[in-house]
Order: C-alpha cells, then structure tokens, then sequence
C-alpha cells in the first residue's frame, strides 16, 4: 500500500556556482517546514534529506521539481561529476524546474565573474540560448539575489497546488515580478516632490537622484511583500540595486547615472521629457514638512 | 469676411499685449490700451482673460511653449550636437529680428518684474516647457559622447546668458551688426566651452 507521502512531489535542490544565498534565503520562509511538508525533500544542501549528495550525483534518480541554484557553468564538477550532467539528468524528466536567484536565472554576479563561460539555465543576461532551452516551457525564473523566501514560497505552494504559475517574457512569475520596487516603498512622497536624501540610512528623502536607487526600473515586489515580513532596503535607506533584472549587476551601484544632472534612467514607461517636464515642476516648490526630520515636524509651524 | 474664431482673437490679445508689454512696459500699458490695439471692447477683452495678470502669465508660457517647440523640432533632427548648437543659435536669433517682442517680453516683463509672476508662474511652472526641451538638449549631447558631463544650471546659464545678453545688446542697438553676423563665432564659442575635453 502507498502511504500518503508517496503522492507528494520530489523536490531536488542543485546549485551550480553559488555563495548559498538563496538556499540561506529561503531557510527565512516564515511556515518554511508547513511547506517542505507538502514535498519529498530529496535534497536541500543545508538542511536534511532523503538522500546524501553522493545518491544524487550517480544520477539514478529523478524528481518532479527541481530548483537550480547559482549560476550555469559547463566545466563545473560537484563530486567528481559535471554539474551540467546531473542537471540534464534531473531536468530531462522534471515537471518543473526552478532558477533561485539572479544567477541561475541570468547569469548574475558569477557571470560577472567569468561571462564567457557562465550563464543562467535559460537565459543569459536577456538572451533566451541558455543549456535548457528545450525545456524553456517548464522553467520558472525567480531572479533577486538573493530571492526573496515568500517568492519561492508562493512558487513552490502553487506548484504543491497544482496550479499554473503565469510567466513574464523573461519566466518570471506575474503575479510577484509585475510590480516595482518603487511602489509601496515609504519614500514615495519624497519621489514625487523631488526631495532627495540627506544621507544613508534616513527615514527622510527619495534614494533616486543621488544613491543609484533603482527601484522605478526594476521588476520586483519588495515593497509590497516585505522582507522578513517587516522591511525592505528602501525603508531602511539602502538603494535599491536593481538585483531581479538581467543586467544585474550594474557598475556604481551607489549613483545614479546622470547627464548634465539628469538622470540617464527614467522611472520604466515614462518618457524623459514627459518626467523632466513634471519633475522641474514639482522642484519648484518647498514643501517645508518634506524638508526636515519628519519627527521635528509640527502642524503647528 | 469669414467669421474671427475665438482661438484667432485670443491669439490677436497676445500679439497685441507681447508688443505693448515690450515697447510700453507691463505697468503703463493697461487692458483699454490692449483691447483698442486688437478692436475690441474693454468687456469683451475680460470674456479672454480675467486680468492682466493673468494674461501676462499666459504670454510667458505661451512664448516658453513656442521657444520649446522650436528646441524640440531640433532636438528631433539627426545631426551633430555642434550642429544643434548652431541651429537653436539661429532659430533665437531669428526670432528676436523677427519677433523681437517675444524675446524683449522675456527679458524685461518676465525677469524685471517677479511680483507678477510670483504666485502661480514661479520656478518652472510657466517656463518648463522651454527648459525641458534644453535639458533634453544636454542630456542627448552628453549621452552621445560630445559634451562633457557637468551641473545643468552652469551650462544652461552659459548658454542661454550668453544669448539673452547678446539679444539685449542687440535691443539696446549697442551691437555694431545685425545679429545674424555673430551666429558662427557665438556658436562656436559655446561648443567649444561645453565639449568634451
């Protein structure tokens, strides 16, 4: 007789060239073992499992989802085996499969690092010739780096759910990646009056003119689903570094690129005359409230 | 005689009211003075605008809108940016031989007179889309490798301080020739302060 736990998917995690970010990530999912319980964990390299990477890289087995961690490098061995064997292995017959983090997804910082030898498992950078390109329709990208744990989360328990996660033209889910970073961010109202930051980490002033801030260029939903349940990098007064997209990383990550001081990046769809013309506009005025700290501010002054 | 749209009289108002504005100056001049120029009644003037405050922000946003279009059909062209240089160069020039009130207007109703334009015309308000068009200007110029990265306001105050002073000199009849004649040297000289070193 078939137990219970015969029915649940196998889930497999691989890294190719990592730092461990995502995996480590991930260990943050609030209802974390709520979830792995809905799984057949065959293998997660930092907690137990059912079996020992040396029964995974013998390439004997096979698992319904496997999550790809890291970047793709074709010379890379784990074990004395070539990681791009046991990916195809574990890919060939995979229902889904998963690129936890920039790396996997595009290459990221380790494509940085070697870019003529590393890429994503699909795409590098924004070009779709990544080593599992036939199987681009079971892929899921959920770049960020590191991940974000409630996006694999809410990846893996659709997948648990059987239901059909909906994809952008770079595989990443809609329903995490088709907000910006910039909205819900706290510093909105700084955004529209063009009050810049006085310094890292305020709680007064927009990240954008001076800190590189990227985030009304990047697909991510950090400010609408918190870190930690609590927080972002924007509220805490950190740029945004634009880590989901497939140009990450980008040089100076601490300034914005300007041309005669304005900006060379303008927030995603607008065009530049149209927010130069608003912003000139709004740079006119001085709201006195927006120009303090905000709990020196009183109604009565 | 084909009817006078009400679009055509408000544009007869401020063609009247630019060159009154600009001979007179903004204090003498008053609405009767206007509304005799363009034939019509004190009344019906008021039907157009609601005073003369009003209608002297009208005309600085209806001149930053003309300069803008202007900047902007060059801004469009593919050329070089020595070569835009030269045509908004042109293009002011032209328009202070030919429609002299438009620039005297700007330069001594506008920026004389700031209690007029305080409220509701001040910082970019009613020039924004004149200064939006040079920002697109500089930024192009930069972004293409030909003029070299640096505050907005300080190259922006080179050139267009350079022009206003050269068009004052010209109104006060203080320049020897027509203005036309200094197009090359003027246009040359800010290249060659804003390229790329």
């Amino acid at each position: 007789m078939h137990s219970k736990q015969d029915n649940k998917p196998r889930l497999l995690w691989l890294q190719g060239v990592t730092c461990n970010g995502n995996t480590h990530s991930f260990l943050n999912l609030p209802y974390l073992p709520l979830l792995l319980d809905k799984f057949e964990v065959l293998y997660y390299p930092a907690m137990e499992a059912l079996h020992s990477f040396e029964e995974i890289s013998a390439c004997k087995l096979s698992c319904d989802v496997l999550i790809f961690e890291g970047a793709y490098d074709p010379l890379m061995k784990r074990n004395g085996v070539f990681m791009k064997e046991m990916l195809a292995h574990y890919a060939a017959t995979a229902k889904h499969i998963v690129a936890a983090g920039t790396c996997a997804s595009f290459g990221g910082m380790f494509k940085e690092a070697a870019s003529h030898r590393n890429s994503g498992i699909l795409f590098n950078e924004e070009e779709m010739n990544g080593p599992l390109l036939k199987h681009k329709k079971r892929i899921i990208n959920l770049s960020g780096c590191p991940i974000h744990p409630e996006w694999m989360g809410y990846t893996l328990s659709m997948i648990a759910n059987d239901q059909t996660v909906i994809t952008d033209e770079l595989h990443r889910p809609v329903e995490l990646y088709s907000n910006l970073a910039h909205h819900g961010c706290t510093r909105n109202e700084y955004f529209e009056w063009k009050v810049d930051t006085k310094g890292f980490g305020q709680k007064e002033g927009c990240l954008f003119y001076e800190q590189g801030c990227r985030a009304p260029m990047t697909h991510a939903s950090c400010n609408k689903i918190l870190w930690n349940e609590v927080s972002s990098k924007t509220r805490i007064g950190t740029p945004c570094f634009g880590c989901t997209e497939p140009d990450f990383p980008r040089t100076e990550l601490f300034q914005t690129k300007t041309n005669m001081s304005i900006p060379e990046d303008v927030p995603l769809g607008v065009p530049k005359r149209s927010y130069l013309t608003m912003a000139g506009i709004a740079k006119t005025f001085h709201i006195k409230r927006l120009e303090g700290k905000l709990i020196d501010y009183k109604t009565t002054d | 005689m084909a009817r006078v749209t009400k679009e055509e009289r408000k544009n007869g108002i401020i063609s009247a009211a630019l060159k009154l504005f600009s001979e007179k100056g903004f204090y003498i001049t008053t609405i009767p003075d206007i509304a005799e120029k363009v034939g019509m009644s004190v009344g019906n003037f008021y039907n157009y605008f609601k005073s003369k405050d009003i209608l002297a922000k009208e005309l600085v946003l209806y001149i930053s809108e003309y300069l803008g279009n202007q900047i902007r059909e060059i801004n469009d062209r593919e050329i070089s940016t020595e070569e835009k240089i030269y045509e908004i160069i042109s293009m002011y020039f032209n328009m202070a031989d030919e429609k002299p009130e438009m620039i005297e207007y700007f330069l001594r109703v506008y920026l004389s007179n700031r209690e007029v334009f305080g409220d509701g015309c001040e910082g970019m308000i009613c020039v924004s889309p004149f200064v939006t068009e040079m920002m697109m200007f500089f930024n192009d110029g930069v972004a293409n490798g030909d003029l070299h990265d640096q505050d907005f306001f300080s190259a922006f105050g080179l050139f267009m301080g350079y022009l206003g002073g050269m068009v004052f000199l010209f109104g006060e009849k203080i320049l020897p020739e027509p203005l036309e004649w200094y197009k090359e040297s003027i246009s040359q000289n800010i290249y060659n302060a804003l390229k790329t070193r």
